[in-house]
């Protein structure tokens, strides 16, 4: 275990979503390599209340890389500069010492601002409830061995749903778009049989409501390098051809003109 | 013994009373149920399926979670799976075999009829969560692949990479999604329960804080559902998530619903060592790892060499030596011990001496990388990120770390509370897992709960309660609760003192891990409940919480959840002081056998200690509901 020593962090600070908001510089004098990067804030944070500021307010939970609660762009980078990595789990032996560390909140219209480094991600849920699911009331399910599922379709559908609904993807593009996370919870359904019947549906559903509140999509690709699971961008191909497609069939499924 | 304690437990042998309860349950007409009211407090799994289930049903439910979003809950990070007492390996497995395992695994402190009910219902989760879209891992030929956990013979785990709670909870999620999408129920989000509020004998309401702006408010309903976890973190440092707390279980103990087995605390034996000082939570690495991984320390303390440098003759593979038959998936409470025992004694591994060796150069020699890569890839890189080693070629270390309560607040066969009308499920109750819960078994129980249980229960409590109007939030008993809330949230704003929520914390948590963590004696206890007071005292006199109350403020939100900690830590030192045995996770060294064993007392304490609030958290009132064993035979619990 060693020490880094004289960090300087320039931290936003926004008392609300009305309120302009400005960089704070604090000093780290000493952090041990093996904490995280949020142990670190949480000294910072101890050190302010002792001081009698205001404590620095962040989105955190599991810190496992697992809930999505936290984000962060760390000197630019959403969930700072290792590859595949919730800021949660990116610890301080990723940086030197003296190191100048620039810390914002996630940068996007459809994620309004709450509080300092903390931001509004509901609009991610609106777009779940558009569709993103499969119809099935409690109760009446068959057999689990009845739906026949290849390893090659499970396998996949878990790589698109290992999404944890972050933002990162949001926070890295230029457009602020949200096609990867809509991408990935529609590859995720629609490779599997259960999730057939509602397929076009819940393409156009999803992307309806990722269209109202999100930017559109250029195919920058910034959203699946900063993805901390490494979600493709064939998600993306994946909801783009479902929802092409749900124009026609949905027309001719629910007898539309 | 009180008269308060109603088990509610169905007539008929153990295998029907459910049926036999289901069949004389009183029902709701689906009609009538649109004038029914029900708020489930969490969105965890057990309250994301209720939630959703109970509207499906036609029900207007309101949905409350402290979360930006549902999918944030804390089940989330369940790695390894889920059981089910499906068969599909035809390896022995049935309905019967998940129940006394379950019994037997909870060191015969779980009551019979609840964990029998568990087992029945396991085999409808897996086919409601297939049918939601749950990617489950599968065999080539499409059906459904299964892993071994530990305290089973059989292979009855379902899971999902691991991540099987991640995706179990975004089946709920999705679900409840499509509720909250339809209009059958409202979300609020971003706010916390501070209070439940009792009219006439009935729950009828909660009294809450939204985060973002402070302010409380009322929410009336017929019946409240608390499903907001266990807690761990009482400790300070464990696996749960920073956020995790018991306040609205507290709050609902202080209200009259009795809290049973408080001391009954899970601590999880593989999880990632403590680093440093300023740690701030304790990662879990999955007991499905023991499938394949071998656990082992150096036979000599002083051993300095790199782990792959120490030959095989001078390895201590001591959960192998010690319990043959069941190896390296013994039981959680059994190989934490173990664990412990070593390192105590100096075996200990790493910078710091403090974990243990839990090595996969065998699974990696006769399986192959890409295999191990393929069964625990995710939770290798985890390993990697945190630990900064490379778990293929070194071993992981490893320790025990606090992880799941099966303590939590007491309730009946119909998972209400002592108070009408509050429900508890999922981690939040006591239900099903005694003194110890096996693994691959929370998920199954708050998915139990939720989806299969409660929608039963609850219509039969409310059809007699037909058009009774909700209760008004006009009610005085409502605002009186409010005030006393903006009150408490005043006061921890007011005291200026010196020390944050956090500092406190930690305190406490220390003084709980030291003297009520893996092993317990009367003299340890005794001096936690002598130092207790003193901190708790100091808390209230030398708090510093900075900011205001009308805006998001994250160490006003930490000092209430630290005050109700506090309180909690008190009655659970209480508890392990008085149950005089050992049995399952609470292990009190003056209760062991000649080879450390725990040594359980049934003459004694075959029992669950429920405690009614008295206004003094050091004087809680004992209630105590017997257990009785009828199917399951109460022996003693051998895993050699």
């Amino acid at each position: 275990m060693t020490q880094l020593k004289d960090l300087t962090l320039k931290v936003w600070r926004q008392s609300g979503a009305d309120n302009p908001g400005y960089f704070e510089t604090h000093k780290v004098e000493t952090v041990s390599d093996e904490a995280s990067f949020l142990e670190m804030l949480d000294q910072l944070n101890e050190r302010l209340i002792g001081e009698g500021k205001e404590a620095i307010v962040f989105d955190h939970d599991c810190r496992e890389g697992i809930c999505g609660t936290c984000s962060l762009m760390i000197n630019g980078r959403a969930h700072g500069p290792q590859r595949a990595t919730t800021t949660c789990q990116l610890h301080m032996r990723t940086f030197n010492s003296g190191d100048e560390i620039v810390i914002e909140p996630w940068r996007a219209a459809a994620f309004p601002i709450i509080k300092d480094l903390m931001v509004d991600r509901s609009s991610f849920d609106r777009i779940v409830e558009a569709g993103g699911f499969i119809t099935a009331p409690t109760g009446g399910a068959p057999d689990a061995n009845l739906i026949l599922v290849p390893k090659p379709v499970a396998d996949a559908a878990m790589d698109s749903a290992a999404c944890i609904g972050c933002g990162a993807c949001v926070a890295a593009c230029p457009n602020g778009a949200a096609n990867l996370f809509t991408g990935a919870k529609i590859a995720h359904l629609n490779v599997l049989p259960q999730g057939q019947s509602e397929r076009y549906k819940r393409a156009e559903a999803m992307v309806m409501a990722m269209d109202d509140q999100f930017g559109s999509c250029t195919n920058h690709g910034e959203c699946s390098a900063a993805c901390p699971k490494e979600i493709s961008l064939d998600v993306i191909a994946t909801m783009n051809s479902d929802f092409r497609k749900s124009k026609s069939k949905n027309r001719k499924a629910l007898s539309r003109s | 013994m009180s008269a308060t304690l109603i088990s509610k437990v169905p007539a008929g042998a153990l295998p029907d009373k459910w049926d036999n309860y289901k069949a004389d349950a009183r029902l709701v007409n689906p009609n009538n149920k649109r004038k029914f009211k029900i708020i489930v407090v969490g969105t965890g799994l057990a309250g994301a399926s209720a939630a959703a289930t109970l509207a499906e049903l036609g029900y207007q439910v309101d949905a409350f979670t402290f979360h930006d979003s549902p999918r944030r809950a804390h089940s989330i990070a369940a790695q390894g799976g889920i059981n089910a007492a499906k068969n599909y390996r035809g390896d022995g497995d049935s309905i019967n075999r998940l129940f006394i395992d379950t019994i037997k695994g909870g060191d015969f402190r779980s009551r019979e009829s609840n964990v029998h009910r568990l087992a029945q219902v396991s085999v409808d989760i897996i086919d409601q969560m297939v049918a939601q879209g749950v990617p489950f891992a599968r065999e080539y030929g499409g059906m459904l692949e299964n892993r071994s956990f530990g305290g089973a013979q059989v292979s009855r785990t379902f899971y999902a990479r691991g991540q099987t709670g991640q995706q179990l909870l975004l089946g709920a999620y999705q679900q409840l999604s499509r509720q909250i999408g339809l209009g059958g129920v409202r979300l609020f989000n971003r706010t916390e329960l501070v209070d439940v509020v009792v009219i006439d004998g009935r729950c009828s309401g909660i009294v809450v804080r939204d985060l973002l702006t402070g302010e409380i408010t009322s929410h009336a309903a017929h019946a409240v559902v608390i499903a907001t976890g266990g807690y761990g973190n009482v400790y300070f440092l464990s696996t749960n998530a920073m956020n995790c707390n018991v306040t609205a279980a507290w709050r609902a103990h202080r209200r009259g619903a009795m809290f049973a087995n408080p001391c009954f605390t899970q601590i999880h034996p593989t999880c990632i060592p403590q680093s440093d000082e300023s740690q701030s939570k304790l990662t879990l690495m999955s007991e499905s790892l023991r499938n394949d991984g071998r656990i082992w320390v150096p036979k000599n303390p002083d051993d300095s060499r790199p782990a792959e440098q120490i030959p095989e003759n001078e390895r201590d593979y001591y959960l192998e030596r010690l319990y043959p038959s069941y190896g390296n998936l013994a039981p959680r409470d059994i190989s934490s011990r173990a664990a412990k025992r070593l390192v105590d004694k100096g075996h200990g591994v790493g910078p710091l001496k403090n974990g243990v060796n839990l090595d996969f150069s065998a699974a990696i020699a006769r399986l192959g990388r890409r295999t191990v890569e393929e069964r625990y890839g995710n939770l290798f890189q985890m390993y990697e990120r945190i630990a900064g080693e490379d778990p293929y070629s070194t071993p992981m270390r490893i320790y025990p770390a606090t992880h799941y309560t099966m303590g939590g607040l007491w309730v009946d066969y119909e998972l209400g509370t002592t108070v009408p009308g509050l429900y508890a499920a999922g981690e939040a109750n006591f239900s099903d897992h005694g003194a110890n819960r096996l693994g691959a078994s929370a998920l199954m129980q708050g998915l139990a709960d939720g989806y299969f249980v409660l929608p039963y229960t609850i219509s039969n409590y409310l059809a007699p309660l037909l058009n009774k109007p909700v209760p008004s939030t006009d009610h005085p008993a409502f605002a009186q609760v409010e005030t006393e809330a903006r009150q408490r949230f005043k006061s921890y704003l007011g005291v200026q003192g010196t020390r944050s929520p956090d500092w406190f914390h930690r305190q406490l948590g220390k003084i709980i891990w030291d003297y009520c963590g893996m092993e317990r004696t009367q003299q340890g206890l005794e001096k936690a409940l002598a130092e207790l007071p003193a901190l708790y005292g100091e808390f209230k006199k030398d708090l510093r919480v900075t900011g205001t109350g009308e805006s998001v403020n994250q160490t006003l939100e930490k000092a209430g959840r630290v005050d109700d900690f506090f309180q909690l830590g008190m009655l659970m030192c209480r508890d392990a002081l008085d149950r005089q045995e050992s049995c399952g996770a609470h292990f009190r060294s003056e209760y062991q056998t000649e080879d450390g064993e725990a040594m359980r007392d049934d003459q004694n304490f075959c029992h669950v200690s429920a405690y009614n609030w008295t206004g003094d958290p050091m004087a809680a009132e004992l209630n105590k509901e017997p257990l009785v064993y009828e199917t399951a035979h109460l022996a003693s619990r051998s895993y050699k």
